[in-house]
């Protein structure tokens, strides 16, 4: 295998969405480059454009700016040597698992007489014999996605694209197929010569991939870009494994910055306003009682992840919520509990509320809706009057999941209340008032 | 052979296992029956052709129903299949050309508002101008028919190719689906049962407007078809009972049988159109699709001759339209060609609008002040109508969504007593209330409320039905009075339902109000105030400014009661009351 040959090359690719004249970045100035024979890991939170990215790459997709080479040649529509393989299996339920292959033979133009034969032979080769005749609806989670690397496989790919292929699946059966996917490839039995996983599960890039890209979001970029370079198959308590993931848990997590700069700026000031991260409050409750309970109230991210059975994604979400509040702080992959974070994990539910209130009032979205509230009639304000102030400085549907979470947060604290049926929001009594500044 | 393959006698169990020593199933049997049957009929109804089938005049003979039933069926067909061609092609373009879609959505809402009656004299002169009359009248009835049949179904289709799922979408396009799979394959499947569902709806609005486009008047002249719809006028101008009963017995009848026969087997079939992936716990089911699907002879049939058949025809196909169907972002590459239809669009409007204009200019002001009244008078009675349909179908249609018991009872029943139309109905209700003081004034009531009340009690019992068990026993745990229960669980739950009920029905209802308050019966015509009198009488007078003007009004007003009214219902129960 010529296992240098470009393949693959983003160059400057930007994507931009504009809504009422605003425009946002999905993703910025991204360089990516795929050579034959790579199996590369597109690793990031959600919401940092990875699935863009990986629309651009197949051509589904046209950005904004930038140019997308195949083979040294600009990709002009959707890419003939590309597939996908999607997180929902994006199977035809209409149809039976054989049809569901030969659909996509008949699609290329293989000629009738072959195409059932070629289609057995592809869902033999992926261990569904005997399944030719069912409906995806009568198949577990995984057996589909069987079948959906069996129709990726039925147009012989290039270029094999992965969109989070085993985050809709059980624990078990996604770990047996990615055995099976890795078997395949490092086998070389399928003419693929080259995988991109998109995926936001950190133990499952270093476990597959020979290259991680870690993406950060706001805008989405690339971060950093590194080999995996000992040798499949790999182990999850191998220490050079544990190691890595220990890693790339230290870059997704950063460091807590000083405050000015995690706490951003209000909406509408120069500057980037802090999104924040869309959890619940029991969740992060919970996260620091965890904490409060570990010797010297610290632990390490990625052992985190494995005690509380969590997802990588939703608990650097928790952890970043954690540190804009001042709770805890990250550093070297690591993370500590504050003394306020302790305070708060070992109060009661009231004292909790006070604690958490003083900590809203210190973020530059919250002091900036208070201040509209207090100066407007009657102190409130309608749900669509601060969307559309939001919206400044995010997209539409970012600026309501905002406005949603702000609202959440100001009812948990009672700073805010909200009256769903008239979309108005209310300033408690009392609470815009008091509180030390 | 066949009495010995009766269900009875052979044990299904073992067909399956042993399909060759069993040749014969149920299945065959009603296979053999149905073919049996429908072979008799074409051989006797075209062996004796009576003559009256010629003649201008209505033969009432109960004998001659068979051939009217036929007649009426093979028009209600004909624009069925139009109906189903136009929105393929009209949902197709508005779903996906912004541009296209920008004119087709609005002019189809518009389209959806004209009050359908008054289609028929234009589509009448229109084609008589080119056609001979006989052919000309029988293709103004089916393009009236079609009127009444093709916009919901244009609508379920632009939805659906709207709302596919963007992961199936995708792969479709990673794929490289040329046009025809991804008809096929994607955008057909997934329209299916929404387009069965819609054309169970069309055909039923489709039976409601045969009656009055089979017979009817323009200008001085009389115009009439053969048919079922036109045996029941003349059945009432004649206040024959016998007859109006005959010619309701085979309405019924073939409702029924298309019901069994055709929709019930689609449903059961297009069950696996679901998207869902999870098995349906109540799936449809039909025993007629159950048979056909047991039959061997079928099978053989379908193997030996229809599925090579399909095969080279789904060859054909996609050699013609075998190009990867790719998104074009291209349509701003001919300004000329864009420039030059929008100058022809906007010409063709203005002229129109001129002509338009200038045909309202010769309505007279005591014309206009007619129908500023008469669209008073309608609104009243539609408003009656709703509240009267309201009054019942709340109790009723509650009752028998929320207990199972009664639902298994009155069901079915009130399932073939809603499928009549209203229309065949109206010459009965006529007879009744000509003789109570009030007279067609009342009585257009009636008819408006019998055209539209089905539509608030079906989604009643769909809404009572879908309020979830526990909030009933959470309900009676709490001791509520019925009063409160009705408050605070009932009402709000079936608000959204009541009001997608009722814009169908007010939109019914103003329709109705064409056929309702204007009546021809037993050789004399009876008309009370109302815009659907002035639309009516105008029609049957030829005086086209008048139709056009009224006509107009009605649009105008059903459009507006929908924005106001309607629509802001509408989004408060999306927003508050929704269940789920």
């Amino acid at each position: 295998m010529n296992s240098h040959a470009s393949l693959l090359d983003l160059r400057r690719v930007s994507q931009v969405y504009w809504s009422g004249g605003r425009s946002f970045t999905a993703i910025k100035d991204i360089d990516l480059h795929l050579e034959e024979g790579e199996f590369v890991a597109l690793l990031g939170p959600s919401g940092c454009g990875k699935s863009t990215l990986l629309r651009i790459i197949t051509g589904l997709q046209k950005p904004t700016s930038g140019r997308v080479l195949y083979r040294g040649e600009p990709l002009e529509g959707v890419n003939p040597h590309a597939t996908i393989v999607f997180q929902t299996f994006a199977l035809f339920p209409w149809l039976t698992v054989l049809e569901n292959v030969e659909v996509a033979l008949k699609a290329r133009g293989v000629p009738a007489k072959l195409r059932a034969s070629r289609a057995l032979d592809l869902l033999d080769r992926v261990g569904l014999d005997g399944f030719e005749t069912a409906y995806p609806r009568e198949l577990s989670g995984g057996m589909r996605q069987k079948v959906g690397f069996a129709r990726a496989m039925a147009v012989e790919p290039e270029l094999l694209c992965l969109d989070e292929p085993f985050s809709a699946l059980d624990v078990l059966s996604a770990e047996s197929l990615r055995g099976e996917l890795l078997e395949l490839w490092i086998g070389g039995n399928i003419p693929t010569r080259a995988i991109l996983l998109v995926t936001h599960n950190i133990e499952e890039a270093v476990l597959m991939a020979d290259r991680i890209v870690v993406m950060d979001k706001d805008p989405g970029r690339v971060m950093t870009d590194f080999r995996v370079d000992f040798p499949h198959p790999r182990q999850r308590k191998d220490a050079r494994f544990l190691d890595l993931v220990d890693r790339v848990y230290m870059i997704l997590a950063g460091h807590t910055q000083p405050e000015h700069l995690e706490l951003g700026t209000a909406p509408g000031e120069p500057g980037r306003t802090r999104a924040l991260p869309h959890i619940s409050i029991d969740d992060l409750a919970g996260l620091l009682e965890h904490l409060d309970a570990m010797p010297g109230n610290r632990a390490d991210i990625y052992a985190l992840a494995r005690e509380l059975r969590m997802s990588s994604d939703d608990l650097l979400q928790l952890i970043d919520a954690a540190e804009l509040l001042g709770f805890a702080t990250v550093a070297h992959g690591d993370i500590t509990l504050t003394s306020l974070g302790q305070t708060f994990a070992e109060a009661s539910i009231r004292s909790r509320k006070e604690i958490f209130a003083t900590r809203l009032r210190r973020l530059p979205i919250f002091k900036w809706l208070m201040a509209m509230l207090q100066a407007a009639d009657r102190k409130q304000l309608e749900w669509d009057v601060v969307q559309k102030a939001l919206e400044l400085e995010f997209h539409e549907e970012e600026a309501e999941r905002q406005l949603e979470t702000v609202i959440n947060w100001g009812r948990y604290a009672e700073m805010l209340a909200y009256d769903d049926s008239s979309e108005i929001i209310f300033l408690e009594p009392g609470a815009g008032v008091s509180g030390p500044h | 052979m066949t009495t010995e393959s009766g269900p009875g006698l052979t044990p299904r169990l073992f067909r399956l296992a042993q399909p060759l020593l069993r040749p014969f199933s149920w299945g065959d049997f009603v296979v053999l029956a149905t073919l049996g049957v429908l072979l008799f009929l074409g051989v006797r109804l075209g062996l004796a052709v009576p003559e009256v089938l010629k003649a201008s005049e209505i033969s009432l003979a109960p004998g001659v129903l068979p051939y009217y039933a036929a007649l009426s069926c093979g028009r209600m067909l004909a624009a069925y299949l139009l109906s189903l061609t136009f929105s393929l092609i009209y949902g197709t373009l508005a779903a996906k050309h912004q541009l296209a879609e920008k004119i087709l959505l609005p002019l189809l809402d518009v389209l959806q508002s004209v009050p359908i009656l008054s289609f028929l004299p234009v589509a009448l002169l229109t084609f008589s101008a080119f056609l001979p009359l006989a052919v000309a009248v029988e293709l103004a009835a089916i393009f009236l028919i079609f009127t009444s049949q093709a916009w919901n179904l244009t609508f379920a289709w632009y939805q659906s190719l709207r709302t596919i799922p963007r992961d199936l979408e995708e792969a479709s396009t990673v794929f490289r689906f040329p046009a025809w799979l991804r008809f096929k394959h994607l955008e057909l499947p997934f329209a299916a049962i929404s387009l069965i569902w819609n054309s169970m709806m069309s055909w039923a609005g489709g039976w409601f407007f045969l009656m009055a486009a089979e017979m009817f008047s323009a200008g001085q002249r009389d115009f009439r078809l053969p048919g079922l719809g036109s045996y029941l006028q003349e059945a009432a101008n004649q206040g024959s009972i016998e007859s109006l009963v005959w010619g309701l017995g085979t309405m019924v009848c073939i409702i029924v049988l298309l019901d069994q026969l055709v929709w019930r087997p689609l449903l059961a079939w297009a069950e696996k159109f679901k998207l869902q992936m999870v098995e349906s716990e109540h799936p449809a089911t039909s025993w007629f699709y159950d048979a056909l699907r047991g039959s061997l002879l079928l099978k053989a049939l379908w193997q030996r001759l229809l599925f090579p058949l399909f095969a080279a025809l789904d060859q054909m196909l996609l050699r013609c339209f075998g190009q990867p169907a790719e998104r074009k972002v291209r349509e701003t590459s001919r300004p000329w060609l864009r420039l030059a239809l929008g100058g022809l669009g906007s010409l063709l409007l203005a002229v129109g609008l001129w002509e338009a204009g200038a045909f309202l200019w010769q309505v007279s002001f005591g014309q206009w002040a007619a129908i500023l009244t008469g669209l008073g008078a309608t609104l009243l009675r539609v408003t009656a109508a709703m509240v009267i349909a309201l009054a019942w179908t709340v109790p009723l249609g509650v009752a028998i969504g929320t207990k199972p018991r009664l639902a298994a009872l009155l069901q079915p029943l009130v399932q073939v007593v809603a499928s009549i139309p209203a229309t065949a109905l109206f010459p009965v209700v006529l007879l009744l209330f000509l003789q109570f003081p009030g007279g067609l004034n009342v009585a257009a009531v009636f008819l408006m409320l019998l055209g539209t009340q089905w539509y608030l009690l079906f989604n009643i019992i769909a809404g009572a039905s879908a309020i979830p068990r526990d909030l009933h026993y959470t309900s009676a745990l709490l001791r509520q009075r019925l009063v409160d229960r009705w408050r605070t669980l009932i009402l709000p739950a079936i608000f959204p339902y009541v009001i997608t009920g009722g814009i169908t029905a007010s939109g019914g209802a103003w329709n109705a109000s064409i056929v309702a308050e204007y009546v021809q019966f037993g050789g004399r015509s009876l008309s009370t105030t109302g815009l659907g009198a002035i639309i009516a009488q105008a029609t049957a007078a030829g005086d086209y400014p008048l139709l056009w003007a009224a006509t107009l009004c009605m649009i105008l007003a059903v459009a507006t009661i929908n924005r106001l009214f309607w629509r802001r219902l509408f989004r408060l129960a999306e927003e508050r009351y929704r269940l789920d």
